[in-house]
C-alpha cells in the first residue's frame, strides 16, 4: 500500500465527509433552532440534483444552472415551511417524523413523474473533466473544486452563525426560543430563513454529488441516514460536532470500504465495512449517549 | 386508556369474529391473500404500537426485527428446514435478540436520538442483507416453500388465513392482558412522567427494554408470517426503513396506545394503498399527502373522533 495510494484516499474521505458535514449541518440546525426533526432533509439534497440536471440540459449554462436549482430550491423551502412545517414545531417529534415522511414520499414520486424512472446523468463541466497532478497522484479537479466548494461553504456557515447578529439570534432562539421571541425578534422569519439556508446547503451537497453519481429517485435516502448517523456521534445540534462527526464517519466509511475487504477476505470484510459506521455510531453510543458534543435533551 | 363500554365491546368483537369467518367460509385467493396481508402487518403495527402508545417511544427500526423474523425463515427454507415448530422459535429469538441488542442501546437516550438511532440500526441490518452472499442481496431471494406446522403444509390460503387470524388475536389477547398487568400499568407510569415513576422505585430503562424486546419479538412473528405469505424476500421489501414509517403511520391511522386500533390502521392504509394504486404508479404521492393532511388537518386521528361520538 503506497503512500500515494493513502494520500487519494485520504483526499477522498476529507471530501465525502464535507459533503456529510453540509449535509448534517442542516439536520442539526433545524433541530438546534427549532426543535425540529426533518427526515424530508435528504429529498433538498435530491430535488437540487434534479433541479440542476434539468437546467443544465436546458442551458447547458453551469452558472445558471447553480444559481437556478438553489433558487428553486429555496423558495420550495420556504414555501413548505410555511405550509407543512411551521405548525410542527410545538407538536411532538412523532408528528413531525409523520409529515416529513409524507413529504419524502410526495417528492421521490414527484421527480418520477416529471423527469421518468431512468436515471439522470449530468455531465462532468469540460473545464473540470480532467486531472490536476499533486506529487506523483493524478486526482480529479473535479472532486479538487467540490472539496474547496465544500470547505467555502462550511467556512460561510461557520460565519454566519458564530459572528454575525443573525447567527447570534440563531443561536439564542435554540436556547431558548420565546425569551428572543419577547425581545422583538421575528422568530417566525428566522425560521423560515434557517429552513431555507439548510436546504440550500443540502442542495449545495446535491448538485456537486450529482456528476459523480446517477441522479434517481431516493437518491435522498441513504444520505439522510449517513447524516443521521453523524448527527448521532457528533451530537444534536452542535455545529462542531457535525464536523467532526462528518469526517469520522467519512474516515470510517472509505477506509473501511478499501481496506476491510483485503483484510478479512471480500465477502466478511465488505459485510463489515457495510456495518462499519453502525458499529462505530454504536461505540460512541455506550460512550457519550448524547454524542460526542451533545447534551442530555 | 379509558375502557369502551362494553355493548360497544362487545359489538366490536363480533363483526370481527363474523368478518374473519366470513372471509375464510366464502374468500377467493385474491381475497385471502389481501386479508392475510392485513392480518400481518396488522400484527407488526401492534407491535410498534406496545411501544409507541404503552412506552411513549417513537421507534422508526422495526423494520429490522420483522426482517430478520423474515430472513432467517427464509434462509432456513433455502437450507432445507421448513417445519414451523422448529424454524418459527429460532426466527422469533433472531428478531428478540436485535431488539434487546438495539433497545440497550438506544433506550440509553429518549426522544429525538431514539428516533434516530432505532432507524440507524435498522438501515444497519438493511445493508447487511444486502452484503451477504447467497441471499440474492439487494435482488432477494424466493423460498422454495411455505412452513409446516407439525408436519401439516400452510399452502391452502384459507388455512393461512385462518393462522394468521389466529396468531393476531393470540397476540392481541396476550398484549391486552398484559397492558392491565403491574408491568403494563408500570410502563405506562413511566411513559407518563418518568421522573416520578423514577422516584417511586420503579426502573424505567429496564422496564423499556422489556416491553421494547417484546416488541420486537411480535414484530418478528409478524416478519415470519410475511416470509410464508409472499414466498420473496428482499431487502427493499422487508428490511426497508420506509416499512418501518409506515408501520407508524398505520398505527396514527388508527390510534396509539389501543391495540386493536393499529390492526384497523393497517387496514385503512392497506386499503387505501391497494385503491389508489388502481389508479396511478404513483400511489406513494397520494398515500404522502394522505399522511401529511392527516398530521395537519384530523389532530386527532379518525378513531379518536369516532370513538368520541360513541362513548359521549
Amino acid at each position: 500500500m503506497s503512500i500515494a495510494f493513502l494520500a487519494e484516499q485520504s483526499f477522498n474521505a476529507l471530501q465525502l465527509g464535507l459533503m456529510l458535514f453540509l449535509m448534517a449541518v442542516g439536520v442539526t440546525l433545524a433541530f438546534g433552532t427549532m426543535r425540529l426533526i426533518n427526515l424530508a432533509h435528504g429529498s433538498f439534497f435530491m430535488l437540487a440534483a434534479y433541479f440542476y440536471a434539468w437546467i443544465i440540459a436546458e442551458t447547458e449554462n453551469g452558472i445558471v444552472a447553480w444559481i437556478g436549482a438553489l433558487a428553486g430550491l429555496a423558495v420550495l423551502a420556504v414555501v413548505i415551511e410555511r405550509v407543512i412545517i411551521r405548525p410542527l414545531y410545538l407538536r411532538d417529534h412523532l408528528e413531525q417524523v409523520l409529515a416529513t415522511f409524507g413529504l419524502i414520499l410526495v417528492f421521490n414520486d414527484f421527480v418520477m413523474m416529471i423527469w421518468g424512472r431512468d436515471p439522470v446523468y449530468v455531465p462532468l463541466p469540460d473545464a473540470l473533466s480532467g486531472h490536476i497532478m499533486m506529487g506523483d497522484i493524478a486526482y480529479p479537479t473535479y472532486r479538487l473544486v467540490i472539496t474547496a466548494v465544500a470547505i467555502i461553504s462550511g467556512l460561510s456557515i461557520w460565519y454566519l452563525i458564530a459572528r454575525t447578529r443573525t447567527g447570534g439570534l440563531i443561536r439564542a432562539s435554540a436556547d431558548n426560543r420565546p425569551v428572543v421571541q419577547a425581545l422583538g425578534a421575528n422568530v417566525d422569519r428566522l425560521s423560515a430563513g434557517v429552513f431555507a439556508l439548510v436546504a440550500v446547503l443540502a442542495g449545495i451537497a446535491g448538485i456537486m454529488t450529482a456528476p459523480l453519481i446517477a441522479v434517481t429517485s431516493g437518491m435522498g435516502d441513504s444520505v439522510l441516514i449517513q447524516s443521521l448517523v453523524v448527527v448521532i456521534i457528533g451530537g444534536l445540534g452542535s455545529i462542531v460536532g457535525a464536523l467532526v462527526g462528518a469526517l469520522l464517519v467519512a474516515f470510517v466509511e472509505v477506509f473501511g470500504r478499501t481496506y476491510l475487504p483485503l483484510a478479512l477476505g471480500s465477502t466478511s470484510g465488505f459485510a463489515l465495512a457495510n456495518m462499519a459506521i453502525y458499529l462505530l455510531m454504536a461505540v460512541t453510543l455506550i460512550w457519550r449517549p448524547f454524542g460526542m458534543f451533545g447534551k442530555p435533551r | 386508556m379509558n375502557k369502551l363500554p362494553l355493548p360497544t365491546r362487545i359489538f366490536i368483537v363480533c363483526i370481527a369474529a363474523v368478518t374473519i369467518a366470513a372471509l375464510a367460509a366464502f374468500g377467493d385467493q385474491t381475497t385471502l391473500r389481501f386479508a392475510s396481508r392485513i392480518a400481518i402487518m396488522g400484527l407488526a403495527a401492534v407491535a410498534v404500537d406496545v411501544v409507541l402508545g404503552y412506552a411513549g417511544l417513537v421507534s422508526l427500526g422495526h423494520a429490522a426485527f420483522f426482517g430478520v423474523g423474515a430472513y432467517v425463515t427464509g434462509a432456513l427454507a433455502l437450507a432445507g428446514h421448513t417445519e414451523g415448530l422448529i424454524v418459527w422459535p429460532i426466527a422469533i429469538g433472531a428478531a428478540t435478540l436485535a431488539a434487546l441488542v438495539i433497545g440497550a442501546l438506544a433506550l440509553r437516550t429518549t426522544g429525538v436520538y431514539f428516533i434516530m438511532i432505532t432507524l440507524a440500526f435498522a438501515q444497519m441490518f438493511y445493508y447487511s442483507a444486502n452484503a451477504v452472499p447467497g441471499l440474492g442481496g439487494a435482488d432477494g431471494f424466493r423460498l422454495p416453500s411455505r412452513s409446516t406446522i407439525g408436519g401439516i403444509p400452510l399452502d391452502n390460503p384459507r388455512i393461512f388465513f385462518l393462522l394468521c387470524a389466529f396468531v393476531l388475536i393470540a397476540v392481541l389477547l396476550f398484549a391486552r392482558r398484559a397492558s392491565f398487568s403491574a408491568f403494563g400499568y408500570t410502563l405506562q407510569a413511566a411513559r407518563d412522567d418518568a421522573i416520578r415513576s423514577a422516584a417511586s422505585g420503579i426502573e424505567n430503562y429496564w422496564l423499556r427494554l422489556a416491553a421494547f424486546t417484546i416488541s420486537g419479538a411480535i414484530a418478528g412473528l409478524a416478519g415470519v408470517l410475511s416470509a410464508n405469505l409472499t414466498l420473496y424476500i428482499a431487502p427493499s421489501s422487508v428490511l426497508s426503513w420506509h416499512l418501518s414509517a409506515e408501520l407508524l403511520v398505520m398505527v396514527i391511522l388508527g390510534m396509539a396506545g389501543t391495540l386493536y386500533g393499529a390492526v384497523i390502521g393497517a387496514a385503512i392504509f392497506l386499503a387505501l394503498v391497494e385503491i389508489i394504486s388502481h389508479y396511478t404508479d404513483f400511489w406513494a404521492m397520494y398515500v404522502g399527502i394522505a399522511v401529511i393532511a392527516r398530521v395537519l388537518l384530523i389532530r386527532d386521528g379518525l378513531l379518536v373522533t369516532l370513538r368520541r361520538l360513541v362513548t359521549a
